[in-house]
């Protein structure tokens, strides 16, 4: 076994921190992140607000935590929806070729070129805004990307001699999707699923940072960058440190995929 | 006396009006570029409730029969000159010979009726129609007289008369008023960048054009208060005269290149209940909200401290004012104890937020607030347009907040079931008729006084703080009005040194 490149370790090593950090929150915080205390806003650091507290006298770092679940939680939820369609349409694709396969390819292009604000946006403007809204706008982005992957690989698996025999012996297409083809597809599906995380959680930020995303009460980094956005005068470390979650989460998420992707691509293997 | 809502809601956008010294050096000291909140639909104040209409152009470009100065003081403006006979019922107004439009056709009596008969038909769309009510009927006296009789006594009729709702319109122009105004005040209309700004110019035949010091008006809409403030640091405006963010103040005071004004205006803001739906028509639940109120946490937590408590629905700068923040004072147990009583215990209820700073933030506050109370708040923060629409027309909500910025505006709470209010009190109405008909200062000051104490009594609403004036203006921007006693400001005494 060769080692294992670095980029993979630190990726997963920010992963496990914001993954861990996201599950420490559903049993512990140091305080209740909806606790308002309006006497004792912008508290500097210190042992009782370990990051202080911020313009309604909230505890920052417990807000940071649950914020970290909230994003992990759509992030999760978004890529595996997105994903399992995603991954079904290229499949189906890849298994009936002809006219089936254009039409679905050229849907997908459409996907592509739709903006996921402008989707979200028009969303909320129907549904209102909520964290559903966000889940569903990036679940929907996310379903071209997996089905131009999905197809892309399969489409080299369904050309391989045990792929002919399995035909020749009389399987189905659905049958030879399942059992050979989607295995040994997976490597580049869970790539890929690791980087969307990464978009994802950007794009949950985002969202939220325009109010389409979670809505108050509940914490997210987007809508923390956003109310401190006219607190830089006063309180510029309160911009600071959900930008910084925001960071860590995607460049764990981006490393991960890049290494994972290292590992696992015999081009790649075969180059080291 | 009764003031719309929907241009109370827009109170923040209202404040946003003011005005600065031009980067551009072709205009310099004669341009002022105002930052303005909100940026309305229409530009027709006869016809649309949104206040920055007449923060823009009432007593600018359009001119009412009578002004207000910045006591709130009324005085001649297109008349020249009143009498009111004995019975208080008939008013001859003298109007000023020689006015014209700025389209060039002239200003006469003809013009007067004009403007009150449309405002008065039955199907005006005015968004103060009740200003209109005490009115029986306007005669055309002379070209230059106009005799309007009272069904009854009106004590702010005159001041009433000063209001962008009652601009003086002429025919051959209104149809096109909204996107193209023409009035007969000092300034007129240049241009509209809708999403951008709305220009305008000085008016040269206007009477008293000499001792207008702005050749250009420039209002700048941001509706964003990063940006407004960004935009002020960068020169690009010269004045915001209702900015939106307290908390950014004092990085303005620290700065020698402006100086920042902080007054009161007319806006009351209130945690409006829908008294006509369950759980609000029950008293029990409206002193169980009032209860659980801070005021003073909201105060400090969404304005910064930058805002007076109030108990009822009168600004503490009136003077018939009575401090009632005591009669329900912040008392979580209690407030529990009354929403047991009442049944709803732990239900929840929405609260819709229209989208001004002053209203989201208190909104989060109170949502804790409540919470502690045993109550689930739902906060959804809606768009100007869906509010108006949803809140203000079908009363579809069980909790909003606003700021109500008409002057004189207790008559909402006469206006009946169909007002968003949803609040029906015969005795209240009364009262309040009796306010209006009150042509002695004293004795109606004391039944204000009252009104504000049966309100209060009744918990109609969460009654919160009076919005404040907060101005940013550019060092050498002078003439404008620290504090506002109406929705407007006259920039004819504006000046760029």
């Amino acid at each position: 076994m060769t080692r294992l490149p670095p980029n993979l370790i630190i990726g997963a090593v920010l992963v496990a921190l914001v993954a861990g950090t996201a599950a420490l929150s559903l049993v512990w915080t140091p305080h209740d992140h909806t606790l308002l205390n309006i006497r004792g806003k912008f508290a500097p650091p210190s042992e009782l607000h370990w990051l202080g507290t911020d313009q309604l006298g909230r505890d920052v770092f417990s807000q940071l935590m649950v914020a970290a679940r909230n994003s992990v939680a759509v992030a999760l939820i978004s890529v595996c929806l997105g994903g399992v369609i995603g991954v079904a349409l290229g499949l189906l694709a890849s298994a009936m070729g002809g006219v089936v396969e254009d039409v679905i390819m050229r849907i997908a292009d459409i996907g592509f070129a739709f903006p996921a604000l402008l989707f979200a946006i028009m969303l909320a403007a129907v549904f209102g805004p909520s964290l559903m809204v966000a889940i569903i706008a990036i679940a929907f982005i996310n379903i071209p990307v997996f089905a131009r992957v999905t197809r892309a690989s399969a489409n080299q698996i369904w050309t391989r001699e045990y792929v002919y025999a399995a035909r020749a012996a009389g399987m189905g297409r659905v049958t030879i999707s399942r059992d050979h083809v989607l295995p040994n597809i997976a490597a580049p599906i869970i790539v890929q699923a690791t980087i969307e995380f990464a978009i994802a959680i950007l794009a949950e930020a985002a969202l939220s940072y325009l109010g389409l995303g979670a809505q108050p009460p509940a914490p997210s980094w987007g809508r923390m960058l956003s109310e401190a956005q006219t607190l830089m005068y006063l309180a510029p470390q309160l911009a600071i440190y959900p930008g910084l979650c925001i960071v860590t989460a995607v460049l764990g998420f981006s490393l991960l995929g890049d290494g994972l992707r290292d590992i696992t691509d015999p081009r790649l293997v075969r180059q080291r | 006396m009764s003031s719309k809502l929907a241009r109370s809601g827009v109170a923040i956008a209202a404040l946003a009006l003011c005005a600065a010294l031009s980067p551009t050096g072709g205009w310099a000291g004669t341009t002022i570029v105002i930052g303005l909140q909100q940026e309305p639909t229409s530009l027709d104040p006869t016809a649309d409730a949104t206040a920055s209409i007449d923060g823009m152009l009432t007593q600018n470009l359009f001119e009412s029969l009578t002004t207000v100065n910045e006591a709130g003081e009324v005085l001649p403006q297109l008349a020249e000159s009143w009498t009111v006979s004995e019975d208080g019922l008939t008013y001859t107004f003298d109007l000023l010979d020689g006015a014209t439009f700025h389209d060039g056709t002239g200003f006469d009596a003809e013009d007067v009726k004009f403007s009150f008969d449309r405002a008065m038909a039955e199907d005006s769309v005015n968004p103060s129609k009740g200003l209109f009510k005490p009115i029986e009927s306007v005669t055309v006296v002379d070209a230059g007289t106009v005799e309007i009789k009272l069904k009854q006594k009106d004590a702010f009729f005159l001041f009433n008369m000063a209001q962008g709702d009652v601009s003086i319109v002429a025919p051959e122009s209104v149809e096109a008023n909204n996107a193209n105004p023409v009035g007969t005040g000092p300034f007129k209309y240049d241009s509209w960048t809708r999403g951008d700004k709305l220009v305008l110019v000085k008016n040269p035949d206007h009477r008293d054009a000499g001792s207008v010091a702005l050749e250009r008006v420039e209002f700048k809409f941001i509706s964003d208060a990063a940006a407004a403030s960004a935009a002020l640091l960068a020169g690009e405006i010269d004045a915001f005269p209702g900015f939106p963010a307290p908390e950014l103040l004092p990085q303005f005071e620290a700065d020698p290149r402006f100086k920042v004004v902080t007054g009161s205006t007319e806006g009351e803001v209130i945690l409006a209940m829908n008294n006509a739906k369950a759980p609000f028509n029950d008293i029990r639940v409206r002193q169980a909200v009032s209860h659980a109120i801070d005021r003073g946490e909201i105060i400090d937590g969404a304005m910064y401290g930058q805002a007076v408590p109030i108990g009822s629905f009168y600004p503490p700068h009136g003077p018939a004012y009575v401090d009632l923040t005591g009669t329900y004072p912040h008392d979580t147990a209690k407030a529990k104890a009354l929403f047991e009583e009442a049944g709803v215990a732990g239900t929840t209820m929405t609260l819709r937020v229209p989208p001004f700073p002053y209203a989201t933030r208190s909104a989060e506050i109170i949502q804790a607030q409540l919470a502690e109370a045993g109550i689930d708040a739902k906060v959804e923060n809606v768009e100007w347009g869906f509010w108006i629409d949803e809140i203000y027309k079908k009363l579809n909500y069980d909790m909003t907040i606003i700021a109500h910025t008409s002057p004189n505006d207790m008559g909402n709470f006469a206006r009946g079931p169909k007002y968003f209010y949803g609040y029906d009190d015969a005795g209240y109405t009364d009262l309040w008729n009796r306010i209006s008909a009150e042509a002695d200062d004293a004795a109606r000051n004391a039944l204000l006084a009252e009104a504000q104490k049966y309100l209060a009594d009744q918990a109609v609403h969460g009654f919160l703080f009076q919005l404040p004036q907060l101005g940013v203006y550019k060092t050498g921007v002078e003439g404008f009005w620290d504090s506002r006693a109406v929705l407007f400001q006259p920039l004819a005494g504006v000046s760029v040194n």
